[in-house]
């Protein structure tokens, strides 16, 4: 009898400290998944950051190395610079990717660094309680602006995935959420593309997941998994590029 | 005993005469010689139009400090270098000085600055265009020097020059060269004469 | 190239004795007065295989400094006083990653932005603090060429030994200054590095370099471990010391500023004085027992302190003495470099004067 599911061999067997209703803990299942299928388990090096997923060394069971906020790219760039052979990605949050770092990302990016990047974008900080993010979208709520982001004095949402489509050094760049299981396939074969795009040596890979914070949305985690779809209308789904 | 060998030099003159070029050559071919040396070049601003200047030391001995208060030895290529180093050289130390941009007669108080200081006046930019090599004052100073010092010899300055020089500018070697002979020939006959 | 004697600029020695070291990664950001060492790298490394980049910042050379050295790459990075206070973070992860590197710093005058000249102003921050947290540096001063070449190569074996950061202090004066060097080989060691890299988890357990540890007891176990690592690290302790023991006036100085210092000095004893000289070429772990038994021999002794700055090492020096003789700080700003005949005049001052007797 066909074996079709089983525990990835990628994953470890700890408990997920993720609050209920994250999505951190769906997209490291997928991502498992996807270097187990693809068989670079054994070579590949996981970048963890500074955010809720700083612990993704308890739960993925690959090489990893801890960087400082915001630098995970610079450091998964020296990686793969002095060991082509591995397979380097980063795990990072919306702040750290695209606050802090986002010049290391898109000097990375520009540099077509082959690595895959995958950028968690909950609009907000969720591990230091909730402040606003490039991301955070207008008019919402947040313990540093309490009374919504105003554009005028917060600025725009930041579209990171619609700049790097636009980088020649960039190879493959999509948007994706997992707040569905259709949408759950579809990112499995996306970060799976990402993957194979940095086997292929093509070029940096970039992968946006949309994903939901309950906690600091102050929504219950059903509320939180639906409230993905008006992120969305800001930062639209789909493959922007490979 | 035996005088111990030890040169204090400090050359200096504007930016675009190749002083650091020949301070740098000077060194090597100090270090050609067998002898201790040290290239230490003023950079920075300095670089950028202005006085421009370098010490090097040749020694027998370990070289301690790079930095020399009071030379034994100027190369002087212009006026502004002359007024500023030459109140630093040593009692009884000679100063090598470009006739051409440093005239003697516009210096009011000539006397009273070079008084118990040797000074050598050679028109370094007439000798060099003399020798077809208007652009290489500097390799005519090291060579009227070497003409008063006989530091190194000949077969030394060539290989330093042409290592200095390198692949890339080693079609510049026969007109420096020119130059530097220009500057050695002119010293001698002016010692001899 | 073995055994052949070149001309070199001290920033040229350092890149030298890098690649006499093993380096194989360089990872940078130009800023003067050091440019001619990322300049050499970017051509030297690719021919041996190496990899050059130059970043977009100091902050992002320093993490890829980090990520080649946590997969075992011989990587290093240099820059100057501003360039390093914007790594200090990224020195503080590879402190506590205990990932070996080497990291150059060719001190120019502050602070912000400063000037390009000569000074000794990052003394403090190069042994105290390189950055936040309890973390220490090995830190060598080179005085020469000679040096720089043969400390950059060997920091490159003791950074692998003792898995911590190695620092090359320069300043402006010995990086741009040209002197003789003989490439000499020096049989460099390799450091297996099989038991901690990230090589990818292939026939044994995954392996995590973190440096996070949210339980106390661990964060301090961390810590004092890195403490044992520093005290090891005495037996690296390296100093030049001329003098019996007897002289009333010991001169110390380090980098360029002993070049000058020991000029004075040795003329000073030519002619007879009663001087000594002593030169920390380790700033940490600095050489206190030493200093301490220099202090404790003959005469009580007067320490002048000689620095490119507002007084730093000077309290190094007082450490060291617990209470043996006076250490004095004659310091120098940015700018005011002092010619030999100063220091003479300094020292000459001291030795006519006796602190110890009574008015």
């Amino acid at each position: 009898m066909a074996q079709l599911f089983t525990f990835p061999r990628s994953l470890k067997s700890n408990l997920f400290h993720y609050c209920p209703g994250c999505h951190h803990s769906i997209i490291h299942r997928i991502l498992c998944e996807v270097i187990d299928e693809l068989g670079i388990r054994e070579r590949t090096v996981g970048i963890a950051s500074i955010g809720c997923a700083c612990f993704l060394y308890f739960y993925i069971d690959v090489d990893i190395v801890e960087a400082p906020h915001g630098r995970s790219c610079s450091t998964a760039t020296g990686i793969k610079r002095a060991r082509p052979d591995l397979v380097v990605f980063t795990y990072q949050g919306d702040g750290d990717f695209s606050a802090i770092g986002l010049g290391d990302s898109l000097h990375s990016a520009s540099r077509g660094e082959k690595i895959t990047a995958i950028m968690i974008n909950n609009t907000v900080y969720g591990m230091t309680g909730g402040q606003v993010s490039p991301t955070t979208l207008l008019n919402q709520k947040t313990t540093t602006t309490p009374e919504g982001r105003r554009p005028d004095r917060d600025g725009y949402p930041l579209k990171v995935a619609e700049i790097l489509a636009g980088f020649e050094g960039v190879a493959f760049c999509a948007r994706t959420a997992v707040n569905t299981p259709k949408r759950v396939l579809e990112s499995k074969r996306i970060l799976r593309r990402a993957f194979e795009v940095q086997l292929e040596e093509r070029g940096f890979s970039y992968v946006e997941f949309l994903s939901a914070c309950p906690v600091n949305w102050k929504m219950d985690p059903i509320k939180a998994n639906w409230h993905v779809n008006t992120l969305t209308e800001v930062f639209p789904l789909g493959i922007l590029k490979g | 005993m035996e005088k111990e060998i030890r040169y204090e030099i400090i050359l200096s003159g504007f930016g675009g005469q190749g002083i650091l070029f020949a301070g740098n050559l000077l060194a090597l071919c100090g270090m050609y010689q067998g002898f201790n040396v040290s290239f230490l070049p003023v950079y920075g601003p300095e670089m950028r139009g202005g006085t421009c200047h370098c010490t090097v030391i040749i020694s027998q001995r370990e070289i301690a400090s790079p930095l020399v208060r009071e030379p034994g030895y100027l190369i002087i290529l212009n006026l502004p270098s002359f007024l500023k180093f030459i109140p630093r050289l040593k009692s009884g130390g000679l100063a090598l000085v470009n006739s051409d941009l440093v005239r003697i007669e516009d210096i009011s108080e000539y006397e009273a600055l070079s008084v118990g200081k040797r000074v050598v006046s050679l028109p370094l930019n007439t000798l060099a265009e003399k020798a077809g090599a208007s652009m290489a004052v500097n390799l005519c100073a090291l060579g009227a020097f070497n003409g008063l010092l006989e530091l190194f010899s000949e077969d030394t300055f060539k290989e330093a020059l042409k290592e200095f020089l390198g692949k890339e500018k080693a079609h510049l070697f026969e007109v420096n060269l020119r130059a530097y002979e220009m500057g050695y020939r002119a010293v001698r006959e002016l010692h001899s004469g | 190239m073995s055994g052949q004697r070149v001309l070199v600029k001290g920033v040229e020695a350092i890149a030298l004795g890098a690649l006499e070291g093993g380096c194989e990664c360089y990872f940078g950001y130009p800023i003067t007065p050091q440019n001619e060492i990322p300049e050499i790298m970017s051509v030297e490394l690719p021919k041996r295989g190496g990899v050059f980049l130059q970043a977009e910042s100091e902050t992002s050379a320093i993490n890829m400094v980090l990520g080649a050295s946590a997969v075992g790459a011989r990587v290093m990075t240099s820059s100057s006083s501003p360039g390093i206070s914007l790594m200090s973070e990224g020195f503080s992860y590879l402190i506590a990653l205990e990932l070996p590197c080497v990291i150059v710093n060719v001190m120019r005058g502050g602070p912000g932005l400063g000037g390009i000249e000569v000074s000794q102003g990052d003394y403090f921050q190069a042994v105290k603090a390189p950055g936040h947290g309890d973390g220490k540096f090995l830190v060598f001063a080179p005085y020469s060429c000679e040096e720089a070449y043969e400390l950059t190569a060997k920091a490159f074996e003791l950074a692998d030994l003792y898995r911590n950061p190695v620092l090359i202090l320069s300043d402006a004066i010995l990086g741009q200054m040209k002197e003789p060097l003989t490439l000499e080989p020096l049989n460099i060691r390799k450091i297996p590095k099989d038991d901690w890299a990230l090589t990818g988890a292939k026939g044994r357990p995954s392996r995590v370099i973190k440096s996070l540890f949210l339980d106390s007891a661990e964060l301090a176990e961390r810590n004092l471990r890195l403490k044992r690592k520093y005290q090891e690290m005495e037996r690296e302790i390296r100093f030049e010391w001329i003098g019996e023991g007897s002289e009333r006036v010991i001169a110390v100085a380090f980098g360029s500023m002993a070049r000058i210092t020991k000029e004075a000095v040795l003329w000073l004893r030519k002619m007879g004085y009663d001087v000594g000289f002593f030169r920390p070429i380790t700033l940490f772990p600095f050489p206190k027992r030493v200093l301490r038994e220099i202090a404790e021999k003959g005469n009580p002794k007067v320490f002048l302190v000689f620095e490119l700055n507002l007084g730093q090492m000077i309290e190094d020096v007082v450490i060291s003495l617990s209470g043996l003789g006076k250490a004095i700080s004659i310091p120098y700003p940015p700018s005011v470099l002092p010619f030999p005949e100063d220091i003479e005049k300094e020292i000459l001052k001291w030795l006519n004067f006796s602190p110890f007797q009574g008015a």
